[in-house]
Protein backbone atom coordinates (compact mmCIF):
# COMPACT_ATOMS: atom_id res chain seq x y z
CA UNK A 1 0.00 0.00 0.00
CA UNK A 2 2.08 2.86 -1.34
CA UNK A 3 -0.17 5.63 -0.01
CA UNK A 4 0.24 4.47 3.58
CA UNK A 5 3.98 3.99 3.04
CA UNK A 6 4.26 7.54 1.69
CA UNK A 7 2.47 8.88 4.77
CA UNK A 8 4.61 6.88 7.19
CA UNK A 9 7.90 7.68 5.49
CA UNK A 10 7.55 11.45 5.23
CA UNK A 11 5.88 11.56 8.64
CA UNK A 12 8.78 9.67 10.17
CA UNK A 13 11.35 12.02 8.60
CA UNK A 14 9.49 15.03 10.02
CA UNK A 15 9.08 13.35 13.40
CA UNK A 16 12.83 12.78 13.68
CA UNK A 17 13.50 16.39 12.64
CA UNK A 18 11.01 17.67 15.21
CA UNK A 19 12.62 15.59 17.98
CA UNK A 20 16.03 17.00 17.05
CA UNK A 21 14.61 20.53 17.01
CA UNK A 22 12.95 20.19 20.41
CA UNK A 23 15.75 18.40 22.23
CA UNK A 24 18.85 20.17 20.91
CA UNK A 25 19.88 23.75 20.23
CA UNK A 26 19.96 23.22 16.47
CA UNK A 27 17.88 25.56 14.32
CA UNK A 28 15.69 24.58 11.34
CA UNK A 29 18.54 25.78 9.12
CA UNK A 30 20.93 23.27 10.70
CA UNK A 31 18.40 20.46 10.44
CA UNK A 32 17.45 21.00 6.78
CA UNK A 33 21.14 21.20 5.82
CA UNK A 34 21.87 18.04 7.80
CA UNK A 35 18.99 16.18 6.17
CA UNK A 36 20.17 17.24 2.71
CA UNK A 37 23.63 15.84 3.46
CA UNK A 38 21.97 12.74 4.93
CA UNK A 39 20.03 12.33 1.66
CA UNK A 40 23.26 12.41 -0.33
CA UNK A 41 24.82 9.89 2.07
CA UNK A 42 21.81 7.54 1.87
CA UNK A 43 21.99 7.85 -1.90
CA UNK A 44 25.70 6.95 -1.78
CA UNK A 45 24.86 3.71 0.05
CA UNK A 46 22.03 3.01 -2.40
CA UNK A 47 19.37 3.30 0.30
CA UNK A 48 17.53 6.37 -0.94
CA UNK A 49 16.44 4.75 -4.22
CA UNK A 50 15.00 1.89 -2.17
CA UNK A 51 13.17 4.39 0.05
CA UNK A 52 11.61 5.94 -3.05
CA UNK A 53 10.62 2.50 -4.31
CA UNK A 54 9.00 1.73 -0.96
CA UNK A 55 7.49 5.08 -0.03
CA UNK A 56 7.05 6.80 -3.39
CA UNK A 57 6.35 10.50 -3.03
CA UNK A 58 6.83 10.19 0.74
CA UNK A 59 10.56 10.09 0.04
CA UNK A 60 10.65 12.65 -2.77
CA UNK A 61 8.84 15.47 -0.94
CA UNK A 62 11.51 15.56 1.80
CA UNK A 63 14.50 17.90 1.40
CA UNK A 64 16.82 14.86 1.58
CA UNK A 65 15.64 14.08 -1.95
CA UNK A 66 17.60 17.16 -3.03
CA UNK A 67 20.82 15.55 -1.81
CA UNK A 68 19.84 12.30 -3.51
CA UNK A 69 19.23 14.11 -6.82
CA UNK A 70 22.56 15.95 -6.58
CA UNK A 71 24.42 12.68 -6.00
CA UNK A 72 22.63 10.83 -8.81
CA UNK A 73 23.21 13.73 -11.21
CA UNK A 74 26.94 13.74 -10.56
CA UNK A 75 27.29 9.96 -10.87
CA UNK A 76 25.27 9.82 -14.10
CA UNK A 77 27.24 12.77 -15.44
CA UNK A 78 30.45 10.85 -14.76
CA UNK A 79 29.14 7.83 -16.67
CA UNK A 80 28.41 10.00 -19.71
CA UNK A 81 31.29 12.43 -19.77
CA UNK A 82 33.91 11.35 -17.26
CA UNK A 83 35.34 13.85 -14.82
CA UNK A 84 33.72 16.80 -16.60
CA UNK A 85 30.39 15.11 -15.95
CA UNK A 86 30.92 15.27 -12.19
CA UNK A 87 30.85 19.04 -12.48
CA UNK A 88 28.30 19.49 -15.24
CA UNK A 89 25.97 16.75 -14.03
CA UNK A 90 25.72 17.64 -10.35
CA UNK A 91 22.84 20.09 -10.75
CA UNK A 92 21.13 18.47 -13.75
CA UNK A 93 18.46 16.52 -11.83
CA UNK A 94 17.81 19.12 -9.15
CA UNK A 95 17.69 21.96 -11.65
CA UNK A 96 13.88 21.78 -11.78
CA UNK A 97 13.64 22.47 -8.04
CA UNK A 98 16.19 25.30 -7.93
CA UNK A 99 14.93 27.00 -11.09
CA UNK A 100 11.30 26.85 -10.03
CA UNK A 101 12.13 28.27 -6.60
CA UNK A 102 14.09 31.13 -8.17
CA UNK A 103 11.42 31.97 -10.74
CA UNK A 104 8.35 31.68 -8.49
CA UNK A 105 9.93 33.40 -5.49
CA UNK A 106 11.24 36.29 -7.59
CA UNK A 107 8.03 36.91 -9.52
CA UNK A 108 5.84 36.61 -6.41
CA UNK A 109 8.09 38.88 -4.37
CA UNK A 110 7.64 41.54 -7.08
CA UNK A 111 3.85 41.24 -6.89
CA UNK A 112 3.23 40.84 -3.17
CA UNK A 113 4.18 42.97 -0.17
CA UNK A 114 5.56 41.47 3.07
CA UNK A 115 2.84 41.06 5.67
CA UNK A 116 4.73 41.85 8.85
CA UNK B 1 20.39 32.02 41.36
CA UNK B 2 23.02 31.30 38.71
CA UNK B 3 22.48 30.45 35.09
CA UNK B 4 22.50 26.66 35.48
CA UNK B 5 20.00 26.67 38.29
CA UNK B 6 17.78 28.92 36.26
CA UNK B 7 18.09 26.54 33.29
CA UNK B 8 17.05 23.62 35.50
CA UNK B 9 14.08 25.56 36.78
CA UNK B 10 13.01 26.39 33.24
CA UNK B 11 13.26 22.74 32.23
CA UNK B 12 11.24 21.74 35.25
CA UNK B 13 8.38 23.99 34.30
CA UNK B 14 8.45 23.38 30.53
CA UNK B 15 5.54 21.04 29.93
CA UNK B 16 6.54 17.62 28.62
CA UNK B 17 3.36 17.24 26.60
CA UNK B 18 4.41 20.14 24.41
CA UNK B 19 7.26 18.13 22.94
CA UNK B 20 4.96 15.16 22.44
CA UNK B 21 2.33 17.38 20.83
CA UNK B 22 4.94 18.96 18.54
CA UNK B 23 6.18 15.52 17.52
CA UNK B 24 2.67 14.26 16.76
CA UNK B 25 1.85 17.40 14.74
CA UNK B 26 5.11 17.14 12.78
CA UNK B 27 4.43 13.47 12.04
CA UNK B 28 0.86 14.09 10.90
CA UNK B 29 1.62 17.19 8.82
CA UNK B 30 4.73 15.71 7.23
CA UNK B 31 2.91 12.46 6.60
CA UNK B 32 -0.02 14.27 5.00
CA UNK B 33 2.31 16.07 2.60
CA UNK B 34 3.83 12.74 1.59
CA UNK B 35 0.38 11.16 1.24
CA UNK B 36 -1.01 14.02 -0.87
CA UNK B 37 2.17 13.96 -2.94
CA UNK B 38 1.60 10.27 -3.64
CA UNK B 39 -2.01 10.98 -4.64
CA UNK B 40 -0.87 13.73 -7.04
CA UNK B 41 1.88 11.53 -8.48
CA UNK B 42 -0.59 8.69 -9.04
CA UNK B 43 -2.97 11.05 -10.84
CA UNK B 44 -0.11 12.37 -12.99
CA UNK B 45 0.92 8.83 -13.93
CA UNK B 46 -2.54 7.45 -14.62
CA UNK B 47 -4.33 10.43 -16.14
CA UNK B 48 -1.50 12.27 -17.86
CA UNK B 49 0.53 9.20 -18.83
CA UNK B 50 3.70 10.49 -17.21
CA UNK B 51 6.71 8.37 -16.39
CA UNK B 52 7.55 7.92 -12.71
CA UNK B 53 10.56 10.25 -12.56
CA UNK B 54 8.73 12.85 -14.63
CA UNK B 55 5.78 12.84 -12.22
CA UNK B 56 8.10 13.32 -9.21
CA UNK B 57 9.70 16.32 -10.90
CA UNK B 58 6.27 17.86 -11.59
CA UNK B 59 5.20 17.17 -8.02
CA UNK B 60 8.31 18.98 -6.78
CA UNK B 61 7.54 22.01 -8.95
CA UNK B 62 3.89 21.96 -7.86
CA UNK B 63 4.79 21.87 -4.15
CA UNK B 64 7.23 24.75 -4.64
CA UNK B 65 4.63 26.80 -6.53
CA UNK B 66 1.98 26.25 -3.85
CA UNK B 67 4.29 27.04 -0.94
CA UNK B 68 5.72 30.14 -2.66
CA UNK B 69 2.15 31.37 -3.19
CA UNK B 70 1.06 30.66 0.37
CA UNK B 71 4.18 32.38 1.69
CA UNK B 72 3.56 35.44 -0.48
CA UNK B 73 -0.06 35.57 0.69
CA UNK B 74 1.18 35.54 4.29
CA UNK B 75 -0.30 32.24 5.54
CA UNK B 76 2.83 30.19 5.67
CA UNK B 77 4.81 31.94 8.42
CA UNK B 78 2.05 31.20 10.86
CA UNK B 79 1.74 27.57 9.79
CA UNK B 80 5.48 26.94 9.96
CA UNK B 81 5.64 28.26 13.53
CA UNK B 82 2.84 25.84 14.46
CA UNK B 83 3.78 22.73 12.48
CA UNK B 84 7.57 23.28 12.61
CA UNK B 85 9.36 20.23 11.21
CA UNK B 86 6.20 19.04 9.45
CA UNK B 87 6.53 21.99 7.08
CA UNK B 88 10.18 22.98 7.05
CA UNK B 89 11.61 19.55 6.31
CA UNK B 90 9.67 18.87 3.09
CA UNK B 91 10.47 20.94 -0.01
CA UNK B 92 7.85 23.40 1.28
CA UNK B 93 10.39 24.77 3.79
CA UNK B 94 12.98 25.35 1.07
CA UNK B 95 10.49 27.34 -1.04
CA UNK B 96 9.20 29.17 2.03
CA UNK B 97 12.64 30.34 3.14
CA UNK B 98 13.53 31.71 -0.31
CA UNK B 99 10.22 33.51 -0.81
CA UNK B 100 10.09 34.99 2.67
CA UNK B 101 13.64 36.36 2.49
CA UNK B 102 12.93 37.76 -0.99
CA UNK B 103 9.82 39.52 0.33
CA UNK B 104 11.46 40.75 3.54
CA UNK B 105 14.57 42.23 1.94
CA UNK B 106 12.85 43.78 -1.08
CA UNK B 107 12.71 47.11 0.78
CA UNK B 108 16.54 47.31 0.77
CA UNK B 109 16.66 47.45 -3.00
CA UNK B 110 16.83 44.89 -5.78
CA UNK B 111 20.58 44.28 -5.72
CA UNK B 112 21.71 44.84 -2.14
CA UNK B 113 18.39 43.69 -0.67
CA UNK B 114 16.51 41.09 -2.68
CA UNK B 115 19.46 39.88 -4.73
CA UNK B 116 21.97 39.62 -1.91
CA UNK B 117 19.57 37.94 0.52
CA UNK B 118 17.65 35.71 -1.90
CA UNK B 119 19.41 32.50 -0.81
CA UNK B 120 20.06 33.70 2.70
CA UNK B 121 18.44 30.67 4.37
CA UNK B 122 18.29 28.17 1.51
CA UNK B 123 21.93 28.85 0.63
CA UNK B 124 23.24 26.50 3.29
CA UNK B 125 21.05 23.68 1.97
CA UNK B 126 22.36 24.21 -1.56
CA UNK B 127 25.98 24.69 -0.45
CA UNK B 128 26.28 21.69 1.87
CA UNK B 129 24.12 19.56 -0.39
CA UNK B 130 26.34 20.26 -3.39
CA UNK B 131 29.64 19.90 -1.52
CA UNK B 132 28.70 16.62 0.17
CA UNK B 133 27.08 15.17 -2.96
CA UNK B 134 30.12 16.10 -5.06
CA UNK B 135 32.67 14.41 -2.80
CA UNK B 136 30.44 11.41 -2.22
CA UNK B 137 30.02 11.10 -5.99
CA UNK B 138 33.81 11.21 -6.45
CA UNK B 139 34.12 8.50 -3.81
CA UNK B 140 31.23 6.59 -5.40
CA UNK B 141 32.73 6.46 -8.88
CA UNK B 142 36.07 5.36 -7.41
CA UNK B 143 34.49 2.57 -5.33
CA UNK B 144 31.62 1.42 -7.54
CA UNK B 145 33.31 2.29 -10.83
Amino acid sequence: MIFLNAFLLSGLFCLVAELILDNTKLTPGHITSAFTVLGAALSFFGIYSKLIEWGGAGATVIISNFGHMLYLGAVEGFKEMGILGLFSGLLVKSSAAITSVVIFAFVLSLIFKPKS
Amino acid sequence: MNKEEYQKLVEQYTPKEKKLKNAVIAFLVGGSIGFMGQVVVTIFQNSFGMEVTESYAWLCILIILISCFLTALGFFDNWVSKCKAGLFLPTTGFAHSVTSSALDYKKDGFITGLGANFFKLAGSVILYGMVSAFFLAVLGVIIYG
